[in-house]
């Protein structure tokens, strides 16, 4: 699912002539982990669903790319990304339905996923609550303030994605503001936090599979990734968070995915 | 007032198992009620505004229906791009409960006094902002709230004192009158209100005939009330422990100028936020021109001025 989910997040950019592209093809994978294997009647109507928050709502692409694979979104909607009066705006919108909470406003996804955890406690659902934050995105005060209150009343259905890709707007983590050690951070805050690589699903769903315990304290993944991963020009390259491709860059890109493709047939 | 405020939640959460109350560690003497009834419905979520109101969120993901207490000035402003991007803009059964009125918070200075979240609230749409102006007042509104499907603003005074003739009326997007003089109308909400009520009998004993609009329910605005009100008088004082910007007075001042009325309107309220020279709420509001005195002097010299 992931190639699927890279190939969509460059067809659409391209088509929509819009950036964040590096951010969506850093997530490829754990959201083929997510909407592959992990998540329990995530997008239907079930009030026990597993509920999904994109809190770096930048990356919608890649969940709406997520969506289509999984059944819950058209190859014709998905066609409107970024189009005049679409739903699929460049920040997920809940009007479209399988989206739980509109998110793009950085900080906000891990308090309200705290509330969503907390929720199915009070209701007793077996519903779990993933949130999959940017590592930057941990600059956010609030990010700690959610993370302190899960950790104390030990929200075990809590479960925090980092995207680690160790990018931001205008530069690199380690030289904006640095997170590290970022899993340690975590643990020091009482959370269950492991490192796993990002680019792995079927490791990264065999990890969110452990952690369905039902015990202990909120889990943390922080997953090692490569910003822009699967395209040369874009791996580690800043500019891939804002700037959109050219023709000649697409024709490139839809290559490189191809030439992946058929290494892995 | 939040005595009131703890009983009617209380009430509610009897017949509804889905209220929750959460406390940004603030209410000592006022929340214990309901903690102690509903100890598993009740979240001391620490001194973190934004979080609080990110959890509000979440929680009525599970049909949950959260009320988020704090002072004003935090529960208001610290979290309130949440508030916006939370249960405004998902449209959600939150209810943000801010302490204090104006001044009510007298000798803990600046950072406790609430002067304009009646202003950044107004401007969100679909979000009720409710201020009553007494405790028989607050548990009408509050059992009014109680099935609104979208969000409220809920505007606690500190204040116990009834508002006399009020007597606890109170209807979301309506105005309640006190009175029916048609030379002034002094229009007040919250800890106000019994300040207009007695202006209205200093302004009597002046031969000066006036009605009192207590606008609790500033969102939805009253709007066909004032309408009616200012189209009846000549002059309208607009009183409240809040900026000149934004608040009451503008809502009437938006009022009279969308509907082409001819009441002038006199904004009685804060101009700036005061930076130091603190003391009681009775010292801060005489200080400022917000006591029955004053409105009663602003309505005479305006009247004589205009004979």
């Amino acid at each position: 699912m992931g190639a699927a989910i890279r190939r969509a997040i460059i067809e659409q950019s391209c088509r929509a002539h819009v950036g964040h592209i590096g951010s969506c093809l850093s997530i490829a994978d754990v959201m083929a982990a997510l909407y592959g294997d992990t998540l329990r009647t995530a997008g239907q109507n079930d009030p026990d669903r597993d509920r999904f928050i994109l809190s770096k709502g930048h990356a919608a692409l890649a969940l709406y790319a997520a969506l289509r694979e999984a059944g819950h979104l058209s190859e014709e909607e998905l066609e409107t990304y970024c189009a005049d009066g679409t739903d699929l705006s460049g920040h997920p919108e809940h009007a479209l339905a399988p989206v739980e909470f509109s998110t793009g406003s950085l900080g906000h996804g891990l308090s309200i996923g705290a509330g969503a955890a907390l929720g199915a406690r009070l209701r007793a659902s077996p519903s779990r609550v993933f949130v999959l934050l940017s590592d930057a995105e941990c600059n956010e005060g609030s990010v700690w303030e959610a993370a302190m209150f899960a950790a104390h009343h030990g929200l075990t259905n809590l479960i925090a994605i980092v995207d680690a890709n160790g990018q931001q707007a205008l530069g690199r983590t380690s030289d904006v503001l640095d997170l590290e050690p970022l899993s340690r951070r975590w643990a020091a805050f009482g959370w269950d936090a492991r490192e796993v690589d990002g680019h792995d699903p079927e490791g990264l769903a065999r990890e969110l599979e452990e952690l369905n315990a039902g015990l202990g304290p909120p889990h943390v993944l922080v997953a090692r990734t490569i910003f822009g991963k699967g395209i040369s020009y874009m791996e580690g390259e800043i500019p891939w968070h804002y700037l959109p491709m050219s023709e000649e860059q697409y024709a490139q890109a839809l290559r490189e995915l191809d030439t992946a493709a058929s290494d892995v047939q | 007032m939040r005595r009131a405020f703890v009983e009617s939640l209380v009430e509610l959460a009897e017949r509804d198992d889905s209220v929750v109350l959460l406390t940004g560690d603030l209410g000592y003497t006022v929340i214990e009620p309901f903690a102690e009834r509903y100890p598993g419905r009740f979240f001391n979520v620490g001194v973190a505004e934004q979080n609080m109101i990110g959890m509000a969120t979440g929680l009525t993901s599970f049909g949950l229906k959260p009320f988020a207490y704090s002072i004003a000035t935090f529960a208001s402003m610290r979290g309130y791009e949440f508030i916006r991007n939370g249960p405004v803009l998902h449209e959600l059964p939150v209810r943000v409960v801010g302490v204090g009125d104006g001044f009510d918070y007298g000798p803990n200075g600046a950072t406790h006094f609430p002067l304009e979240d009646v202003a950044l609230m107004r401007v969100q749409p679909g979000l009720a902002v409710v201020a009553p102006a007494d405790p028989v007042q607050t548990r009408s509104a509050m059992l009014a709230l109680a099935d609104l499907p979208g969000p409220a603003y809920i505007k606690l005074g500190k204040g116990g004192t009834p508002v006399p003739g009020l007597e606890g009326r109170f209807r979301l997007g309506r105005t309640e009158l006190i009175g029916d003089g048609e030379d002034v109308a002094i229009l007040a909400y919250g800890s106000m209100a019994a300040e207009a009520v007695e202006a209205m009998s200093l302004l009597e004993a002046e031969g000066v005939r006036s009605t009192v609009g207590v606008v609790a329910s500033l969102a939805p605005p009253p709007v066909e009330d004032l309408a009616e009100l200012l189209d009846r008088v000549p002059l309208a004082i607009a009183l409240e422990a809040h900026y000149l910007t934004g608040g009451l007075g503008s809502l009437v001042s938006e009022v009279v100028a969308e509907r082409g009325l001819a009441c002038r309107v006199i904004r009685q309220g804060m101009a700036t936020l005061p930076r130091g020279q603190t003391g009681s709420p009775a010292f801060m509001r005489s200080r400022h021109g917000l006591t029955a005195q004053s409105v009663a002097d602003s309505a005479v010299t305006v009247l004589e001025s205009t004979r």
